[in-house]
């Protein structure tokens, strides 16, 4: 039996082993996951049907869409945009092009702020059919793109394995998905197929394994005038790129943030491991500041009704030999505090935020509005 | 200092093992599956019970189940190989499995087993259940398993089998139609053992118990809490289970002997090495040049596993036979459907004759349908929000009729067309359109019900909630 060593002056709390958020090369990038006006995103797939739709919603609510990728229509213009035929490209020919624009004394400058961000973009988004995806993944971490985010859906699981091991050996980008809506930070950069005009930029960070139950999350706390400080969907496969904690410690490290909602479903055991890592560092049980300024945390589980061994649309939401069952995920996260409170009626999800101190058995009769 | 709730958590190391944890996780062998039946060629089958669950990619040490009886036996949906299909794909990627031949008709039998002479037959009907052995026919002959050393015999054996319906504990009360029967080299098992490679998200659970001791401030109370922490160590990729006590009794392996079970991460890229599977094989106690043989086949089914992408390759028993040779009996393939686009010839195996006609007609159409026993009939966008209106019908004390997930690219077409199936449902009495469009246009899903309706003649109250996106 594996039993991890502990320092023996650390708190009493703090005793508890630590878990599964062992620190590797790729959990550095975690802050690759920030979003601003000024993120910079091209596009994988850019000419695709998809693509093309998707990227215009995208520049329409105002996101930095630099440019896309599409193989063999590399110096064709398409949405007014220039088009690349390989990743790698766009990042020599923007600091071409950024070398042609600037006098010489200010282009050393430049080259070495541009070469910080290693290349004339922040974030890729892709949009390309699941033969090809996993390729383009792995393209676009050979290029250091910090941000990568697939909305593929349907990508061999052998692919991800794949991908995942280079993923996990390097220490530039952070993939978020495959098979997920994305990312958005409100009013200011949406990488995916969210609608923008439920969002609203505000407090509450949103972290959900499925696309339409964060649309739901974001709905609500929208129209109680919470909003939100950034959404993201980490998809429903069962070998992704971001997982629970890793959206979890940058919200709870963003001065923004000041609550998180999680959407959680059947399979896997993500969401155990998320609330392991909120009883380490979000609980109240947490003596000295930590304790303090715990931020709560409202989740809703989804599948409780799923029946075993039957794969409920996500590739990673199935019930295997008794593990990854809604109930297993739900009696986990009601262990970690008392804040954080498990829904079990998505409806009264946002009621849970505006008071959080009360126990969740007098919600169960609530409706807030459908 | 907040005097908060302490929260106290304990449970005996029995509840523990209740509750599916332990030093390590065994895969349950479920004989209702597939290409993978756990009999061995005597017709002994696993004892299955009922309260398991069916069609596992992961470990499970004893069942916890939070769903219903009813739920458990529908029939599942993943791609079902019976055990020729299964043993093919074996054979074409270099296992040794028994020698066999197949037979859809009893005036072949002559022919196709000139060149078959072994010392001993077993001829196995080919159905996509267990418990065959223990089986019988509706023109009453006994037993879906026969072994003979006479290969006059085996011509009147399959000729009662053929074109008959083979019941057993694992099937309806009709039975199953045997098309086709397999005709295979008897081998004399002196040595059964079990290997399965999955693709797994977890590799096992281990159980820590912490204690310490938690002082209050204003009241100087010592509490001492037991804490089990599920310690999960996540895998990322292929894991090989193995155990030298294979065969029908492997369920209780987990509880009884866990130090004879191994598990062993695979690196993707690298593989099995040869000192790998030279290990596993000392592990499942082969000896001397079979520690070779064993380590040859471990490798080859490995490759196997790649080559179609599995999810899941489960051999039990992997026997070693009393002439010194090493085979796959029987085999449980679970494969990624995801990547269906390469391996259009596998899927095209399928038999789609004990599945769910109106799953069938979902997944020609590209809708996610499962369907269920309840009432109320279900449309949704998006898997989550598919689980979680199924989830809120159940709360307010109703039962859904199904699962329905029209994804993201759904036209009108196929929004008629699910209402085709969930009408088609004697049991459906209401339907319940819950769509949050963001891919989706809601406008489709509106016009597509419009379409429905006009098309079916709806009689049965349909109630509509539409969200998000218009274009």
């Amino acid at each position: 039996m594996y039993i991890p060593r502990v320092p023996a002056n650390q708190s009493c709390c703090e005793q508890r082993p630590r878990l599964s958020n062992v620190r590797t090369n790729y959990t550095s990038t975690r802050s690759n996951l920030k979003l601003t006006s000024a993120t910079r995103v091209i596009c994988q797939g850019f000419t695709g049907k998809q693509g093309s739709f998707h990227c215009k919603q995208a520049i329409e609510y105002g996101t930095k869409v630099v440019g896309g990728v599409s193989p063999g229509k590399g110096g064709k213009t398409h949405l007014n945009l220039p088009v690349f035929n390989s990743v790698k490209e766009v990042r020599i020919l923007s600091r071409v092009m950024f070398l042609f624009y600037l006098p010489p004394d200010q282009c050393m400058a430049s080259l070495s702020r541009e070469a910080k961000s290693a290349t004339g973009a922040d974030a890729t988004v892709i949009y390309v059919p699941p033969p090809g995806a996993a390729s383009a993944i792995l393209e676009a971490v050979d290029a250091e793109i910090p941000l990568i985010v697939c909305i593929t859906e349907g990508i061999p699981q052998q692919d991800m394995v794949r991908v995942k091991h280079k993923l996990l050996k390097q220490s530039k980008s952070r993939l978020v998905g495959p098979n997920c809506p994305g990312v958005i930070a409100p009013e200011q950069c949406k990488i995916g197929i969210m609608p923008g005009h439920i969002h609203q930029r505000g407090c509450v960070g949103v972290v959900s394994r499925s696309g339409t139950l964060t649309y739901e999350a974001v709905h609500q706390t929208t129209q109680v005038g919470l909003g939100q400080t950034m959404c993201f969907g980490i998809g429903g496969d069962p070998f992704n790129g971001t997982d629970f904690i890793d959206t979890l410690e940058f919200f709870l490290t963003d001065p923004e943030t000041k609550g998180i909602i999680l959407i959680g479903e059947i399979g896997g055991v993500a969401e155990e491991q998320a609330s392991e890592y909120l009883l380490k560092h979000n609980s109240y049980l947490c003596l000295g500041s930590q304790g303090d300024n715990a931020k709560p945390v409202v989740s809703f589980i989804a599948g409780i009704t799923a029946p075993p061994g039957r794969r409920m649309g996500h590739a990673g939401a199935i019930i295997s030999g008794g593990k990854g069952g809604a109930q297993d995920k739900i009696n986990a996260l009601e262990k970690v505090n008392m804040r954080e409170i498990i829904c079990n009626n998505l409806q009264i999800l946002v009621k849970c935020f505006i008071m959080p101190q009360t126990p969740i058995k007098a919600y169960t009769n609530l409706t807030l509005f459908l | 200092m907040k005097a908060d709730r302490v929260p106290v958590v304990s449970y005996s190391v029995q509840e523990m093992y209740s509750l599916g944890i332990g030093k390590v996780e065994l895969e349950e062998v479920n004989p209702n599956l597939c290409g993978g039946r756990v009999e061995n060629h005597l017709g002994k089958t696993t004892p299955s019970s009922p309260d398991r669950d069916s069609n596992l990619n992961l470990p499970v040490l004893s069942s916890r189940a939070q769903h219903d009886k009813q739920a458990i036996t529908q029939q599942i949906r993943n791609l079902n190989l019976m055990e020729y299909q299964s043993k093919i794909l074996l054979q074409k990627n270099g296992v040794a499995v028994q020698k066999f031949k197949m037979i859809e008709n009893a005036d072949e039998v002559d022919d196709n087993l000139k060149n078959f002479k072994v010392d001993e037959y077993v001829i196995k009907a080919q159905i996509l259940a267990g418990g065959r052995g223990l089986g019988y026919f509706d023109n009453g002959f006994k037993g879906g398993v026969h072994i003979t050393k006479d290969l006059g015999k085996v011509s009147s054996i399959v000729e009662s089998m053929i074109g008959h319906n083979l019941i057993t504990k694992q099937t309806s009360k009709n039975g199953i139609l045997v098309k086709k029967v397999m005709v295979a080299e008897s081998v004399t098992i002196k040595r059964e053992c079990y290997i399965c490679i999955i693709m797994d998200r977890f590799l096992s659970i281990y159980v820590y118990i912490h204690y310490f001791f938690f002082f209050r401030f204003i009241f100087t109370l010592y509490v001492s809490n037991v804490y089990i922490l599920f310690f999960t160590r996540e895998n990322n990729g292929p894991v090989i289970i193995a155990s030298p006590a294979g065969g029908t009794d492997i369920e209780n392996v987990a509880t009884s002997s866990p130090h004879l079970i191994k598990t062993i991460p695979v690196d993707i890229e690298q593989g099995v090495t040869d000192e790998m599977s030279k290990n596993i094989a000392k592990f499942l106690d082969f000896k001397g040049s079979l520690i070779k043989e064993a380590a040859a086949q471990i490798k080859q089914l490995w490759q196997l596993f790649l080559n179609v992408d599995a999810v899941q390759l489960e051999i039990n028993p992997l026997v070693e036979t009393s002439n010194g040779g090493v085979i796959a009996v029987d085999a449980k393939i679970i494969f990624d459907d995801n990547a269906k686009f390469r391996h259009k010839d596998i899927y095209s195996l399928e038999d789609e004759t004990e599945s769910d006609p109106k799953e069938i007609e979902a997944a020609k159409h590209n809708l996610n349908y499962i369907a269920m026993s309840g009432n109320i009939g279900c449309l949704v966008n998006g898997a989550g929000l598919a689980m979680a209106t199924m989830d809120i019908i159940k709360l307010y004390g109703k039962e859904p009729a199904n699962f329905l997930d029209v994804g993201g690219n759904v036209n009108e077409e196929q929004v008629l067309k699910a209402f085709q199936i969930l009408t088609s449902d004697e049991n459906v009495k209401a339907i319940l359109v819950n769509v949050f469009g963001g891919i989706v246009n809601c406008a489709t899903i509106a016009n597509g019900i419009v379409n429905a309706s006009k098309t079916i003649q709806l009689s049965i109250p349909l109630i509509v909630r539409l969200e998000g996106m218009i274009y």
